[in-house]
């Protein structure tokens, strides 16, 4: 089970009170295909992903963004068991969405330099570790099901 | 190999025309949070009095890195030969384990979302990012 400090606890709920869900998600979303373009292999039915502007004004990359700051909130939510809390997303992404683990990795390193983006100099050193820890342990829970 | 294109120097460049004056304060900044965020990196400085964000050493360090990168951006058409003695300086005297080198670009981009961040656009991230990879690239050229 993972161990949170008070601090880390704290930080963590507050970056997602503070951030705009609809803005990070989509933003965090459409920087990974802009950046990492090899991961729009998932999104073929996204329609027009063919440069930086139309990604991020397409509104299925909104959408899907959504999905996944509702996913990240249940996580949020589900802190000191996370890896239980995300079995059947785990399973999702392996079996049938068959998306390489090594991609969630870019998502996170996206979704934390957005959210570094809209928190500022708030986003202290201290706090990115305890956001990045978050994001480890979701991303290891979402690596759990792959076999 | 994934190798900066025409666009992706000039935006470079560009980007890095506006943000060069700060480049001690971005050093500084992008090696505190390794330290922080990635504590296995402080074994590499074990030599420090303090390895504290915004501490001598670390501003000191983060200016001297952040030097490098501008001899990077000025030598930005050919790295492998423009960076020779300092991957000479990487793979033979501090061995720094090339994994790392990811790790501190990773935390430079954090930074540049911080302190410019209607400049710091997905273009200018995907360019940037290229470009550290590069770095990262040349700076391990002479490892083995």
């Amino acid at each position: 089970m993972v161990k949170w400090s008070d601090f880390e606890r704290a930080a963590i709920q507050d970056i997602f009170s503070k951030i705009d869900y609809d803005v990070v998600g989509s933003a965090a979303l459409s920087r990974c295909l802009i950046v990492y373009p090899w991961t729009q292999r998932y999104f073929g039915s996204f329609g027009n992903l063919y440069n930086a502007a139309a990604i991020t004004s397409n509104p299925k990359v909104a959408a899907h963004g959504k999905v996944i700051m509702a996913g990240l909130e249940k996580a949020l939510k589900n802190m000191d068991d996370i890896k239980t809390t995300y079995k059947d997303l785990s399973v999702l992404h392996s079996e049938k969405l068959q998306v390489d683990p090594d991609n969630f990795n870019l998502l996170g390193d996206c979704l934390t330099i957005v959210v570094a983006g809209q928190l500022g100099a708030a986003f202290t050193p201290e706090v990115q570790g305890a956001f990045q820890k978050f994001l480890a342990v979701v991303v290891a829970s979402l690596r759990k099901q792959y076999h | 190999k994934m190798s900066l294109s025409a666009k992706d120097k000039a935006t470079v460049k560009a980007f890095w025309a506006k943000i060069s004056s700060s480049g001690e304060a971005i050093g500084a900044d992008a090696l505190s949070r390794m330290l922080v965020v990635y504590p296995q990196t402080k074994t590499y400085f074990s030599h420090w009095k303090d390895m504290s964000p915004g501490s001598a050493p670390v501003k000191k360090h983060g200016a001297t890195v952040m030097g490098g990168v501008a001899e990077a951006v000025a030598k930005i058409d050919d790295l492998t030969s423009g960076l020779l003695s300092l991957s000479e300086l990487h793979a033979f005297t501090l061995r720094v384990d090339p994994a790392n080198f990811k790790i501190l670009s990773h935390n430079i981009l954090v930074v540049l979302a911080i302190m410019f961040p209607t400049d710091f656009t997905p273009e200018v991230h995907v360019a940037m990012d290229k470009f550290l990879a590069a770095v990262a690239r040349a700076l391990s050229e002479k490892y083995r």
